[in-house]
């Protein structure tokens, strides 16, 4: 069994000090050891901006690919071989601005991976522009009046587009994101992890502390019931999204992999290529 | 007797007017003909002018006719726009229906048959096709019982009853036709044909097949004309080897998830057509910078924007050979036939993997669509070959070191592992990175890694099975023909023309499109007298990629032709004609 520090390489991230993406760092190799996995085992696709080099620092298979597309690479790797656990990551620009539809259609889809965002509400690597998860008001280098555009929800969005397991975390909580992440690679099925990762260089507003005293933990709610979609919606509108823990997890819907007829049931990077001679002549003759 | 005929069956979208040339096609190849049918259609589901034209010959035609036999009307519109197009011996048999009124100025003969009448006597008026076939028959002097087979596969499954009618509506046009028509014309018998059973299918189902036979296992894509019959013949068959199609949420992913089932070894694959390769730029540069395998089917067809969706154009052919930004070994293969576009997928994915890099299979509406008689396919030309792959032996290695998966290497090519493997660790990134794919910005690694990237593909004219097909008989040609993709048939059936005229032609047809076979290409040029590059769009791209690597920039003339619709022989000997 590996230990975590099996998932550490020598590679120092070029990430600033105190960034929250070096937690989600921890958190994921913690993560791949408790579960059980070994390094080759895992592959990490990642997108572009300051988390997506996150790929980069772990002992693991990984690609870092272009901005917004993890989710379609880390799909195409999991329908290649399925023994291998596949972790997609990048910050929130990546995920709800430019890669949102392959988001919402990859939740749709359910194909079995983990899509962990670090999200600062900012777009960091090119020094401080507006998200769509900044708040309205927000000022930054392209909003200097403050932003006019409504806060996007991803949990929400997550919970009515039909992801089957919706999460949420903060960075420096590692025990609890460690145990959010595990439980995300164990479920069967697509699962959303939203880390607050806070950029501690250009997001003055959205600091640890800020969070720390803003974010609730679904553990202290009396009786919380991930299964309930209804449950999931009232509490992440009536904690303003600012809640964290796992939201909501859908255990009945297989993943997509089970539903696609016909399936292999081994990696089908172990396949033989060769079409048999009979088989091609058979496709020959439906043509006749 | 005619050695071929054409044939033609015009009507409104969503009436069966495919349905109608399917079905005389279908039959005409089992007998042995050779087939080769253009439709004619609009980018909607319902309504608009629509004609599927045959060409039937007992040998190999790969050109859509100059000249038209026999005009099916189902509506005045059909006559209208398509009369032009028959010769004097020629016919246009029309239905009562809509009281069809025959142009003034053709010599041709006229018919109202009543095809609806027919048919709806029957029990139903779909059944006017059918009548329309019948009455066709009596023409050629075809036996109407050629039909009972084709017409048992397609109407089998809705009982006996409904076979039944569909023959009767077949024999009932053709005894109409029998007893109204004019005795005396043979001038459109056939001859009977060999006999030998042929495949009969479109280009996408050839390179489909291709797919197919070189072991893809996920095809990502999102639907769009002209290519979706590739993913919809996959769908069907890609589960019975244990894989699947992904119709994706736009083309972006499908390319992405394309690159990400390559890099987790399989062969994966996308296809689509001009707007859905804009929209893929950025990831083919992905996998050229990560020397990922990965192969893009383009079937053109008439740009800009939307431009003409339903129509020939060879206008991507810039877009596919420079398309990305910065600087990728990229390779460009445009087949120019199914039988070419079958072989040609399948290479398309050995380069991919042996060389590691993203390989275009160019195709064009006219190959993609048409669908035509395909000489038998060999199963002993199939082969895999998977370059530097490795699944495993990796030694242990100390500290943690990455695997070189980007080694600078002789030939530009370095070993490959794919996720899952043991102790081959490495990392995979579009950032410019050293020999273990961890990013770094140094010079020196900068030049060694463009340097091993670029060069790979050196050697690929020496191995690329023949690069430019060439009909290339005269030392001293009088003009040099050069084209690419479906333009081959039709290049060839004007050069005859041009050589019964006296002339001495040559025929190029760039198969390697890039990187650019010069040396292939340019003893002929130099040797001919003058040459014409035939293209089907308004700028003389494949022109403008002979000259920049073969020189003779006022030598290289334009043959173009960017109105939608395919060449005919007689565009091109009047062309070329001219231009001696």
């Amino acid at each position: 069994m590996a230990t975590f520090k099996e998932f550490r390489n020598n590679v120092k991230p070029n990430w600033c000090p105190g960034c929250g993406d070096f937690s989600v760092q921890a958190a994921i190799q913690r993560a791949a050891a408790n579960v059980g996995l070994t390094p080759e085992k895992l592959a990490v696709i990642s997108g572009i901006g300051c988390s997506g080099r996150i790929s980069g620092y772990i002992n693991s298979y990984g690609l870092h690919g272009i901005h917004g597309r993890a989710l379609p690479i880390a799909q195409g790797v999991k329908m290649a071989n399925k023994d291998l656990t596949v972790i997609a990551s990048g910050g929130d620009g990546d995920g709800f601005a430019i890669g949102m539809g392959h988001t919402i259609h990859a939740m749709r889809r359910n194909i079995d991976l983990t899509y962990i965002v670090m999200d600062n509400q900012i777009y960091g690597l090119t020094k401080g522009q507006t998200s769509p998860r900044s708040a309205a008001g927000f000022q930054t280098k392209s909003t200097p009046l403050g932003s006019i555009e409504q806060t996007l929800s991803p949990m929400q969005l997550a919970v009515t587009t039909g992801a089957t397991f919706v999460a949420q975390s903060f960075s420096t909580d590692l025990k609890d994101l460690t145990a959010i992440i595990e439980a995300g690679i164990n479920h069967k099925g697509f699962s959303l992890i939203n880390v607050f990762s806070p950029c501690v260089t250009y997001n003055k507003v959205n600091t640890y502390d800020w969070f720390k005293e803003n974010l609730t933990k679904l553990a202290d709610i009396e009786g919380y019931d991930p299964s309930s979609r209804e449950i999931a919606m009232n509490t992440l509108m009536k904690h303003d999204d600012l809640v964290t823990g796992i939201i909501y997890q859908d255990k009945e819907r297989p993943s997509y992999q089970e539903l696609v007829k016909g399936y292999s049931e081994t990696p089908l990077s172990e396949a033989e290529l060769n079409l048999d001679e009979a088989a091609f002549d058979q496709l020959v003759k439906e043509f006749m | 007797m005619a050695e071929q005929l054409s044939w033609k069956v015009g009507g409104q979208q969503g009436e069966g007017i495919e349905s109608t040339g399917e079905i005389f096609s279908m039959a005409l190849n089992r007998l042995g003909y050779y087939l080769y049918g253009y439709r004619h259609f609009s980018s909607r589901i319902k309504g608009g002018h629509t004609n599927n034209k045959i060409r039937v010959s007992t040998r190999k035609v790969s050109a859509v006719a100059d000249d038209l036999d026999i005009l099916v009307a189902f509506d005045q519109e059909t006559i209208d726009v398509n009369y032009h197009e028959l010769h004097k011996d020629g016919i246009i048999i029309a239905d009562t229906k809509f009281n069809p009124v025959k142009p003034e100025d053709t010599d041709a003969a006229f018919y109202a048959v009543p095809f609806t009448d027919i048919a709806t006597e029957l029990g139903t008026s779909l059944m006017k096709n059918m009548v329309a076939v019948g009455a066709t028959c009596a023409i050629i002097n075809l036996d109407v019982s050629v039909f009972q087979g084709v017409v048992e596969e397609i109407f089998g499954r809705k009982g006996e009853t409904v076979v039944q009618k569909n023959m009767e509506a077949i024999q009932q046009g053709y005894d109409y036709m029998k007893e109204n028509m004019a005795s005396g014309n043979s001038a459109l018998e056939l001859p009977p044909a060999d006999g030998n059973k042929r495949m009969f299918m479109i280009g996408n189902d050839a390179i489909a097949l291709g797919a197919l036979a070189a072991g893809v296992r996920l095809m990502a894509a999102y639907p769009i004309t002209p290519a979706s019959e590739i993913m919809e013949y996959l769908i069907k068959k890609l589960p019975k080897v244990g894989g699947t199609v992904i119709q994706t949420e736009d083309e972006i992913a499908a390319v992405t998830m394309a690159i990400g089932a390559n890099y987790g070894g399989i062969r994966s694959f996308t296809a689509s057509a001009g707007p859905g390769l804009s929209l893929m730029m950025e990831a083919i540069g992905l996998s050229g910078m990560t020397e990922t395998p990965l192969v893009i089917v383009d079937t053109q067809r008439g740009g800009p924007s939307t431009g003409l969706p339903t129509k020939q154009e060879q206008s991507d052919l810039m877009a596919m050979i420079y398309g990305t930004h910065g600087e990728i070994p990229k390779v460009v293969i445009a087949p120019g036939t199914a039988e070419e576009g079958f072989y040609d997928t399948i290479e398309a994915f050995n380069i991919a993997e042996e060389y590691q890099v993203p390989v275009i299979v160019l195709s064009d509406l006219q190959l993609s669509l048409g669908k035509h008689t395909v000489d038998p396919l060999d199963y002993s030309k199939i082969n895999i070959r998977r370059g530097k792959l490795v699944k495993e032996g990796i030694p242990e290695a100390e500290n943690k070191a990455y695997f070189k998966r980007y080694e600078v290497t002789e030939d530009g090519v370095s070993p490959r592992v794919i996720p899952g493997v043991a102790n081959g660790i490495h990392h995979v990134t579009g950032v410019e990175h050293d020999e273990t794919g961890k990013p770094s910005e140094s010079p020196a690694n900068r030049k060694a890694q463009m340097d091993k990237r670029m060069r790979k593909l050196d050697n690929l004219h020496a191995v690329f099975p023949e690069p430019v097909y060439k009909n290339a008989k005269h030392d001293d040609a009088d003009l040099l023909l050069i084209g690419f993709n479906s333009t081959g048939g039709v290049i060839e059936e004007a050069m005859e023309r041009l050589e019964a005229d006296g002339l001495k032609v040559n025929h190029a047809r760039v198969r390697l499109v890039h990187p650019f076979p010069t040396d292939e290409i340019l003893p002929l040029i130099e040797s001919a007298k003058n040459v014409a590059v035939v293209e089907n769009n308004a700028t003389g791209q494949l022109a403008s990629i002979v000259k920049m690597n073969a020189g003779y920039p006022q030598k290289i003339k334009s043959i173009l032709k960017y109105d939608g619709n395919p060449f005919q022989p007689h565009h091109i000997v009047n062309s070329s004609k001219e231009l001696i």
